[in-house]
């Protein structure tokens, strides 16, 4: 645990970057925007995890092994997204979300 | 000392996610997403979780940072301003997003965390033998699930990036079409050749 700082600072903290995230995931009108978007709500919830077991339940492991997880499937979620804007860009030629609106079938 | 050192990294990383969120260049919005996720790693260290730093820094500042700068770079002019969305949706969301603040700030404060004041040291050593227990409460499933998922979306994403260039139905079209127009044009020309 961190000395002097208490867990409720710590999740305040993570609350004010997961809104900031929410914020930018609706205003944004771009794709890879959006996916940063995503990066910064996802990495809030993350250090939730790891901090909640660090405070409450330090000799266990379960939020240290989930946090791994979630940067794993984290990083699966944006290799593949970028793959769909790159394809989308090969096809419509921009990656703004109001043009993207018909799919394939 | 530690407290100093979380409150600026606290403030750096909110000022880096307002400017991430706000930036109207791309590449200044990724740069800043770099500030946060840096910010996070420290995070990481000062609650003694050497490991997840470490992945933290590797994974996210060393590959998602990498490759969303290089899709930016890709499909993105740089001179290029991001559109802004309308200024009544922009301040309606903030306004949403406050109230959920709120609500989440009045819940974490009204509960009563009992915090532990005994400091155990995590180990790699043990979160592998932990990923790699079979045992009650081991981690050996879903392990073996997460490499099968990165297996699948590494070739998913080869594939999709990769997209269909080969497209044998369509050149044989047009030179029907282009051949037809010369006959006819032929033809009124002979027509109207015998007319005269």
């Amino acid at each position: 645990m961190i000395p002097g700082i208490s867990i409720t600072e710590i999740l305040t903290l993570t609350s004010i970057l997961f809104f900031i995230g929410i914020y930018g995931f609706i205003t944004r009108t771009n794709l890879i925007s959006m996916l940063i978007s995503v990066e910064i709500i996802l990495n809030s919830t993350v250090i939730n995890f790891v901090i909640i077991n660090k405070y409450l339940y330090p000799e266990l492991l379960q939020g240290v092994v989930y946090g791994i997880f979630i940067i794993a499937v984290a990083a699966a979620e944006t290799a593949l997204a970028v793959a769909i804007i790159i394809n989308l860009y090969k096809q419509i030629s921009s990656v703004e979300v109001k043009e993207t609106e018909t799919l394939k079938y | 000392m530690e407290k100093y050192i979380f409150y600026v990294l606290a403030l750096i990383m909110i000022i880096s996610a307002i400017a991430s969120v706000s930036s109207r260049k791309m590449l200044r919005s990724v740069v800043y997403l770099l500030f946060v996720l840096i910010g996070i790693a420290g995070i990481y260290f000062m609650a003694d979780y050497n490991f997840l730093a470490a992945i933290q820094l590797t994974v996210y500042a060393g590959g998602i940072i990498v490759l969303i700068i290089f899709s930016v770079l890709l499909v993105h002019h740089i001179d290029m301003e991001l559109e802004v969305a309308k200024k009544s949706k922009r301040i309606i969301t903030a306004l949403a997003s406050l109230i959920g603040l709120g609500v989440f700030l009045t819940t974490i404060y009204s509960h009563p965390f009992v915090e532990t004041t005994t400091a155990v040291t995590t180990t790699t050593a043990d979160i592998g033998f932990a990923l790699l227990s079979t045992e009650a409460g081991g981690f050996i499933l879903p392990f073996e699930v997460i490499s099968i998922l990165l297996l699948a979306v590494m070739i998913g994403a080869i594939v999709i990036a990769k997209g269909e260039d080969d497209t044998e139905e369509e050149p044989k079209e047009p030179p029907i079409v282009k051949q037809e127009e010369p006959v006819e044009k032929k033809k009124e020309l002979l027509e109207n050749e015998v007319t005269v």
